[in-house]
């Protein structure tokens, strides 16, 4: 076949695509036109009828819908042997996925049974094609070539495609049944119905400003100075993982992609080095105030205005130029 | 319980980063290194896992001489020995053959449980335990907080997005990549230091490299900002002052 073929997910509730998907496929759009070559799509599940018939509706070579009773629930034995079968018979030359935590979970390994290796949480692709990704937690990009003599896996980061630049089709992809062979006694691991631990009763998602605390706060007893902040602008205080982490915060305040992702009006981001983890949570907000220590620090690469001081110092003062402000 | 722990030794959090003058990875003189924190989570749960149970931890990490620093903090804090595959090009291996490394150590050892976490602080691809799974023939679970050991083999606490959770159960021998924050880190006591220095360290040499890489790093560099940052100078008072007018007058939160 060559060309680019695209996993998507979909979500368990509604069968609907994930967003992350659409802008895997947008990344798989642009990769076939540099290539010069065609896209392609493949969903499985149980019963992927509708959802094929949705992706039928972009521009895409041809959908694969991949129905097997043993891919209704993931597990990642299910997943790379199901896949391991379409990859080899279908021989794209690239193989792209979101990068989510399901990916995560097994497309290392399907790469592993071709020889080959992820290039995971892709940023952007330019011509060659080279693929960029991020190292040190942001500090630094690199570009990615493939070597190998095999299919290229990809795995794209959440938000670095656009969702809505998907291209629609002029007439419908046909969609084509493939079938997997899959046996229950491959299957080693046996996984719960996903669950929640508590009731969320912090809504980050519907604060208009947030005040979030990274690792620069050094002392769960330093977190007053930065409450004291919150209060003063009439914000939420969130975190950054490892906050929540230790403990000195619960995981409902967590920003980033293992916690809640956020857009309000203001982020003020202090002590926050700015991992891609936590980017991806923020990223969307409004206006981004950032204090750090560390001029270099990731953070004011997404920030509008940035104070590169000792938080200790700026803090303090701060919460009393906004609590004078406002008499 | 026989547990390995694959541990990576990588620049400290704060470390300043130079580009190598190849412009295809950083220069690596001069840095201070740390354990990957994530393998420090797995190393974590190692040990509490012999705690319950009983058994054996060793602490396997590939790289130059200097991982030895990093081996002996695992010692330290309480790992029964260490395994340091002795391997100066590291960076010339890509995911699978670095991962071969450790699986050719992993299998004359024979444990019943491997623990190593979810992704590195450097290169951060996150996919070393699973591939090392997939290479042993075993069954893995990723973004795990906590481990249960029962009748059958293990029962884990995965993490999945959005702040929804499952529970896996999965026979031994296994691999769990972990994720951050399911138990509180512990520090090498005094003792701990002291008697880390009667244990025992095998040195293995790394095998040559055979074959071509599947993945290649052709440029590493500063990324370009994605925003024009403004950045605001002063004293702390001077600085508290502009960024109140900030708030009032461009984004309107005052």
């Amino acid at each position: 076949m060559s060309g680019v073929l695209v996993v998507v997910e979909h979500r368990s509730g509604d069968g609907s695509l994930t967003r992350v998907s659409r802008e895997a496929l947008a990344a798989g759009q642009v990769l076939a036109k540099q290539l010069g070559s065609e896209c392609f799509a493949a969903v499985l599940g149980e019963n992927t009828a509708a959802l094929a018939g949705a992706l039928s509706g972009q521009r895409l070579a041809k959908v694969y819908a991949v129905d097997h009773p043993l891919l209704q629930q993931y597990t990642a034995d299910a997943y790379t042997s199901g896949l391991e079968q379409i990859v080899a018979r279908l021989a794209p030359e690239y193989v792209v996925f979101p990068h989510t935590y399901q990916v995560r979970d097994f497309a290392p390994a399907l790469a592993t049974r071709f020889g080959e290796v992820l290039i995971s949480d892709v940023i952007a692709i330019r011509d060659g094609p080279v693929f960029v990704r991020q190292l040190f937690q942001g500090k630094l990009n690199a570009d990615y070539t493939h070597t190998g003599g095999g299919p290229c896996f990809v795995s794209i980061q959440a938000g670095a495609f656009r969702a809505d630049a998907v291209e629609a089709a002029e007439s419908p992809a046909g969609i084509e049944a493939l079938a997997v062979t899959l046996d229950p006694q491959q299957i080693r691991t046996r996984p719960s119905a996903p669950f929640r631990e508590s009731a969320h009763t912090v809504d980050l998602a519907a604060a208009p400003v947030i005040v979030s605390v990274g690792r620069g706060i050094r002392e769960q007893e330093n977190l007053a100075l930065v409450q004291a902040l919150a209060d003063a602008l009439g914000a939420e205080l969130a975190a950054s993982r490892p906050i929540c982490d230790a403990g000195w915060l619960p995981m409902e305040r967590q920003v980033g992609s293992s916690g809640q992702t956020v857009s309000p009006k203001l982020y003020l981001a202090i002590g926050i080095s700015g991992a891609i983890q936590h980017l991806v949570g923020m990223k969307g907000s409004k206006s981004v105030i950032a204090i750090n220590k560390d001029e270099n620090a990731p953070i004011f690469e997404v920030a509008d205005y940035g104070v590169a001081a000792d938080l200790f110092e700026i803090v303090p003062a701060l919460t009393q130029a906004v609590l004078a402000a406002k008499t | 319980m026989k547990m390995i722990v694959a541990i990576k030794q990588v620049p400290e959090r704060d470390a300043q980063l130079a580009i190598a003058p190849d412009g295809k990875w950083i220069n690596e003189a001069d840095l201070a290194y740390t354990i990957n924190e994530p393998d420090a989570y797995a190393l974590e749960e190692a040990l509490q896992l012999k705690e319950k149970h009983g058994g054996e931890v060793i602490a396997l990490c590939a790289g130059p001489e200097r991982v030895t620093s990093t081996l002996r903090e695992a010692l330290a804090k309480g790992a029964d020995r260490a395994i340091h595959i002795a391997a100066d090009d590291l960076a010339q291996r890509d995911t699978l053959a670095q991962a071969r490394l450790l699986a050719n150590a992993i299998r004359a050892e024979a444990p019943d449980l491997i623990l190593t976490g979810l992704q590195s602080d450097d290169l951060g691809l996150g996919q070393t335990g699973v591939v090392l799974a997939e290479l042993l023939g075993i069954p893995h679970a990723s973004l795990i907080l906590q481990v249960e050991a029962t009748d059958a083999g293990l029962r884990v606490k995965r993490e999945l997005e959005d702040g929804w959770f499952q529970q896996v159960e999965m026979p031994l021998p296994a691999l769990l990549t972990m994720q951050s924050g399911g138990n509180k880190l512990r520090y090498a006591t005094l003792m701990g230091i002291k008697k880390a220095k009667s244990k025992p360290t095998a040195t293995i040499p790394a095998e040559a490299l055979a074959g071509e890489p599947a993945v290649a790093i052709t440029r590493v560099y500063v990324p370009e900002k994605q925003k024009h940052t403004q950045m605001l100078r002063g004293t702390p008072a001077e600085i508290a002052a502009q960024l109140v007018e900030k708030l009032r007058n461009e984004v309107h939160v005052l």
